[in-house]
């Protein structure tokens, strides 16, 4: 990983990191060279693993309270609300934690959309990326099954039938998920099981992912590549972990008013009452950051046709990186995909919201409009612009705008072409 | 050279006779970690539930719950039967004639498990456009009879097995 060998000054820090480096480790991350022009939207990974930690605190916090029985974990989370010391403000930061958890999930995405972050050299970490994002749904999902109350009930009945469309053995799956003949007490035990063990699958993924990010270095708001350590570049610390220190401060800024103040808004009022296997909720809806894929699922009139769509939505983005034909990273120097790219962010957005709303009427058409349009972006915008788009003019390095005085990147090359 | 020859087909076998046993084996081991999954023998125990019907008044309807899932018990008024088999089984997107979703002689009786075969919500009862049950998750409209009029589910409510103990009793399961 760092070109440089790093000696400890003392002996016993030297002895030890013979028998094991992990002081050099220490001053990789801490040497590690960074782009100097990243902006406040690479300051989210630092968010994200906050948001990582804070779950998996609170979530053994709440762990050491919680009852995992159908008889006795809802009245066990009221317990928790009510006569637990500060209960209250660690499920309350546990769930909003994962609603917070999701919003930085999605703005990283999108950050990695636009400048191109999730090409060649960075496919892998891409597609650790977006695995750990599969099991965040997955934690997130089992999660708000713990507290057994209406919605947990039938959103875990609505999502485990998902696995009933697939043919011939859609059923026995089904059964074997649930470990009965319905979702009831054997469901709720593995699931705060699986649920415990996930966020610990994701910190492993987390490693790698870093990992995979050290070897190619970041990408950054113009997307060149550039040498390492040169003019380019700063050492991590204190550099960059003094602007993720500032980010992630305004960010818990925010998550403590959720927790604080509107700690009950992102949650379904439903999810109040006890589970009962006899009445379905009249609308039932998943949380919020799932809904794009819920009204992709119901956009279709087929039970199994929507099941492969809504998962084919997620699976397309890891073959991504093989779609997008442009050579150039950054959406700075990509007039026609940068006006794409803002169209799928609208799309998405729409989708949620129709996701939330009935599926019927104008929701319905517009579910569909947006779920082609979400896939014809993938599979027909991204390789045709790549391909027919004229780019702008890239600079030579990230220093050239500013050494140049000019600040606009293509007039830069402009002047650099008289010279 | 034959003696070389004869060395390597020995290895090879020893490689491809490891290989499978440790195939084997592991298959072994996986299987129980598998099978522990599914329903236990106490889930398997609840599988019948007896149910009294003799207050149901024709024209209303109970739930009962079996196995963890409702079940509709509806007594049918002769009008609600005559609807169910004037229908035209082309319009059926799973047909299925009304004759087979009942026990013969005791026709009034329908008994279905009420869950919705998209993604198992309870459906409402007299509601929808079919004067039947009405799927409020994703709008999957039934006929009197629980067959699938319209909406994203692709089959009729099932009817579970059951009998009648006696004239009062049904034995679900
Ligand atoms: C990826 C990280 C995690 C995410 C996204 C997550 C998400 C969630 C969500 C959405 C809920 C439902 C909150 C509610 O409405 O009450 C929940 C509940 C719960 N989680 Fe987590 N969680 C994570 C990590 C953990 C960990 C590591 C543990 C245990 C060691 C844990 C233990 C619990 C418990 C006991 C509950 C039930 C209590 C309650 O409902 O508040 N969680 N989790
Ligand atoms: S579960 Fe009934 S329509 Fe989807």
């Amino acid at each position: 990983m760092s070109e440089h060998e790093y000696t400890p000054k003392s002996k016993a820090g030297k002895w030890f990191n013979d028998r094991l480096p992990l002081l050099t480790l220490g001053a990789h991350l801490t040497d590690y060279p960074t782009p100097k022009n990243l902006n406040y939207w690479w300051t989210f990974g630092g968010i994200l693993t906050f948001c990582l930690i804070t779950q998996i605190v609170t979530g053994i916090v709440l762990a050491m309270h919680y009852v995992a029985h159908a008889d006795l974990a809802f009245a066990s989370v009221e317990h928790i609300m009510r006569d637990v010391n500060y209960g209250w403000l660690i499920r309350y930061i546990h769930s909003n934690g994962a609603s917070m958890f999701f919003l930085a999930v999605y703005i990283h995405i999108f950050r990695s959309l636009f400048y191109g972050s999730y090409k060649s050299p960075r496919e892998v970490i891409w597609i650790i990326g977006l695995l750990i994002y599969l099991l965040m749904m997955a934690a997130a999902f089992m999660g708000y099954v713990l507290p057994w109350g209406q919605m947990s009930f039938w959103g875990a009945t609505v999502i485990t039938n998902l696995f009933s469309a697939i043919p011939l053995v859609g059923d026995s799956i089904t059964t074997w998920l649930w470990g009965a003949y319905s979702v009831d007490n054997p469901t709720l035990n593995r699931f705060f099981s699986l649920h415990y063990l996930i966020p610990f699958l994701i910190l492993g993924l987390v490693v790698l992912h870093i990992w995979a990010l050290h070897v190619p270095g970041n990408n950054n708001p113009v997307g060149i590549d550039i040498k390492k350590p040169s003019k380019d570049t700063v050492p991590f610390h204190p550099y960059i972990t003094i602007k993720d220190a500032f980010a992630l401060l305004v960010f818990m800024i925010i998550f403590a008013g959720f927790v604080f103040f509107t700690p009950n808004v992102l949650g379904h009022s439903d999810n109040y009452i006890p589970a009962n296997p006899l009445v379905t909720p009249a609308h039932i809806v998943p949380e919020w950051y799932l809904l794009p894929f819920y009204a992709i699922l119901r956009s279709v009139p087929d039970k199994l046709g929507g099941v492969i769509l809504m998962f084919s939505a997620i699976f397309i983005l890891f073959v991504l990186p093989w779609l997008d034909t442009s050579k150039v990273r950054s959406a700075v120097f990509r007039p026609i995909y940068r006006q794409f790219f803002w169209i799928l962010v609208i799309d998405v957005l729409m989708l949620g919201y129709v996701g939330a709303m009935p599926a019927e009427g104008i929701y319905l058409v517009l579910a569909r409009v947006g779920t082609i349009y979400y896939f014809l972006h993938f599979i027909v915008v991204m390789p045709v612009v790549g391909y027919l788009e004229k780019t702008d003019p890239i600079p030579m390095s990230i220093s050239e705008p500013v050494l140049t005085g000019v600040a606009e990147p293509s007039i830069a090359r402009k002047v650099n072409d008289k010279i | 050279m034959s003696k070389e020859e004869k060395k390597v087909n020995r290895r090879d076998f020893l490689f491809t006779a490891s290989y499978t046993v440790g195939a084997v084996g592991i298959g072994a081991v996986i299987w129980p970690m598998i099978d522990q999954m599914n329903p236990d023998k106490a889930q398997q125990a609840l599988a019948t539930t007896e149910v009294d019907i003799s207050s149901i008044e024709p024209g209303k309807s109970i739930t009962v719950l079996w196995r963890g899932k409702p079940v509709f018990l509806k007594r049918r008024t002769p009008e609600e039967i005559a609807e169910a088999r004037a229908v035209n089984l082309d319009d059926l997107p799973d047909p299925q004639k009304d004759e087979e979703r009942v026990k013969e002689g005791k026709d009034e009786w329908l008994v279905m498990l009420g869950v919705c075969t998209h993604l198992g919500c309870v459906p409402l009862k007299d509601k929808g456009d079919y004067n039947g049950w009405f799927c409020p998750c994703h709008g999957s409209h039934y006929d009197v009879s629980g067959r699938i009029r319209k909406g994203p589910a692709p089959t009729n409510m099932e009817i579970p097995k059951f009998e009648f103990v006696d004239n009062n009793t049904i034995k679900i399961g």
